[in-house]
């Protein structure tokens, strides 16, 4: 008795979860007007310009927010652990503080800083980039401080500085490659945020996928069906990839299941 | 002497400066801006727009909010706690339970348009699930539209909810030992009274707490009420963005800047009060 409740209620969650996956690859190839199934609506993805355009431009958005979290969030971690150990609760508390500041009051804040970015960079949905590496912070502190925490940093670096080693070659050549999961994972759930991020993009106005796939779902469904079912497929495959990777050594748990709050979510 | 340990404070200083400088312009100004926009008004202090908050439009979405929170977070922690506890009481390195601990977190992540469109492909009006049940029963699932309502925001935020607070409490479930229950077993106690008296009241912190965390995230939640609603503005988010894109018409300037005030005053109470949990929980974790 016990055994079947428990199925039953296994059977119900699956299904619960997995039939809207489901149905969106259903309803994405399913032919409207005769019947029957068609690609049209994948084909799309590519042949619609304003789709495709969208996609390349949240691809170049996750690369350059991937490539400035680092470059601001790495060195910055390094250096409270060894030198600053003052300013590591202050820096651990700013990272983590877009957990309770929601996107969408970031974004009602935004507008005059947002001047000054355009007014340097010009008008581009590429100065997302800046406001995405805010919005990632919290996920990638979390898996860069469970990679440091699993190294011995102080004696690391000063075997490499006693050997000569300037800070630059310290961080990049020795550090960097010890704590190789800890920025994978940190880039992957980065990617995965980025490209499923629309609150800040539809209301500052720029034009990436999510907001692109709204616009098309209002005329065409099965387009933004498909679109949206394939940026899943892709953040589910780095995430598993991900969670598959870090598995199997205990002190990764923090990694294996992304923070809370999201966007995120996010929520996001 | 003095002079020296300040220029030491000052070298170890200047590396965090980049660092320092980002949070300060993309994190700190813009939170900073909506707090004192939400109380000067063209440079003088006034309560105007924080008056706004009391006008019943706002009063209402305020009320909307809290109630798709509070009933997504109950829901989600219920269902969520039934979840983490099918996984924990199986064996730690069954399939069943990596699986289901992979796919909650990667689940807990999916929220946003995605989420909305994978709702509308299953319900909505042509959405496979409404199409079936039509074909075989001749009901119409989709109905008089309540995907697009409070009703159906409580369904779609569901689908987050409970995977996040699968994240959040196993921990706390795995943290009840096997040795208290043998204990109270061999004390004579029934499975029964077990939960009631020592498994219930170990896990109520932890529970409380992961529920106050759901709460604040559906109600932050933006992406997922705005593309599946597309008119109107029912609860606080929307709101914000019917501020946002039509300050001009409704003569409002600023008003969105008391909204996302109030937003950010309750997920922060909100999240006060789960981290006073989290640490009376973590205090039997160990």
């Amino acid at each position: 008795m016990n055994r079947v409740l428990r199925w039953a209620l296994l059977g119900a969650f699956a299904v619960f979860f997995l039939f809207p996956l489901y149905a969106m690859a259903d309803f994405s190839t399913r032919n409207l007007i005769s019947g029957g199934r068609t690609l049209a609506a994948w084909k799309n993805l590519v042949q619609n310009e304003m789709l495709y355009d969208a996609i390349i431009i949240s691809l170049l958005l996750a690369v350059f927010t991937v490539a400035l979290m680092l470059l601001v969030l790495v060195p910055t971690m390094i250096w409270v652990r060894l030198r600053a150990p003052w300013g590591r609760r202050l820096v651990e508390f700013l990272c983590l503080l877009p957990l309770t500041i929601p996107a969408l009051v970031i974004v009602v804040g935004l507008r005059n800083v947002y001047l000054w970015v355009v007014y340097f960079f010009g008008e581009s949905a590429l100065t997302l980039t800046f406001v995405y590496v805010v919005l990632v912070l919290p996920y990638a502190y979390r898996s860069i401080d469970a990679a440091l925490s699993s190294i011995d940093l102080k004696t690391l670096a000063e075997a490499a500085r006693s050997l000569g080693a300037g800070w630059t070659t310290t961080i990049l050549r020795v550090i960097v490659p010890n704590i190789w999961s800890g920025i994978l994972s940190a880039s992957f759930i980065s990617i995965a945020v980025v490209l499923g991020e629309y609150t800040i993009a539809s209301l500052s106005g720029y034009q990436n996928l999510q907001v692109v796939i709204v616009a098309i779902g209002k005329s065409d469904g099965p387009t933004s069906v498909a679109a949206s079912l394939a940026t899943l497929v892709f953040g589910f495959a780095l995430l598993l990839i991900l969670s598959l990777v870090t598995r199997g050594r205990s002190h990764d748990a923090a990694i294996a299941a992304p923070a809370p709050v999201t966007a995120r979510k996010r929520q996001g | 002497m003095a002079g020296s340990s300040a220029g030491r404070r000052l070298r170890e200083a200047l590396p965090l400066l980049p660092f320092g400088l980002f949070v300060g312009i993309f994190l700190i100004i813009p939170t900073v801006t909506v707090i004192v926009s939400a109380f000067y008004l063209d440079g003088v202090f006034s309560l105007q727009r924080i008056g706004l908050l009391f006008s019943g439009t706002a009063l209402s979405a305020l009320g909307k909010s809290v109630l798709l929170s509070a009933s997504t977070a109950l829901i989600g922690a219920v269902l969520g706690a039934v979840l983490s506890w099918l996984v924990v009481s199986s064996s730690p390195t069954s399939t069943l339970r990596r699986v289901v601990l992979s796919l909650c977190s990667v689940l807990a992540q999916f929220g946003g348009v995605a989420l909305a469109f994978a709702f509308l492909a299953t319900i909505g009006l042509n959405g496979v699930l409404t199409v079936w049940v039509f074909e075989r029963f001749g009901f119409n699932l989709a109905g008089d539209g309540w995907l697009y309502s409070l009703r159906g925001l409580i369904l779609v935020y569901t689908y987050f909810q409970i995977p996040l607070m699968v994240i959040v409490f196993t921990p706390a479930l795995e943290g009840l030992r096997a040795e208290w229950r043998e204990a109270a077993v061999s004390l004579g106690a029934s499975r029964w009274q077990y939960w009631r008296e020592v498994g219930f009241p170990l896990l109520t912190p932890a529970f409380l707490g992961s529920a106050l965390l759901l709460f604040a995230n559906a109600f932050a939640a933006y992406a997922t009420a705005a593309a599946l609603v597309s008119q109107g503005s029912p609860i606080v988010p929307l709101l914000i963005r019917t501020a946002l894109t039509s300050e001009v018409v409704l003569g409002q300037s600023g008003f969105a800047y008391a909204l996302a005030l109030e937003m950010v005053v309750v997920v922060a109470l909100v999240m006060v009060a789960y981290n006073m949990l989290v640490r009376r929980t973590a205090r039997w974790l160990q």
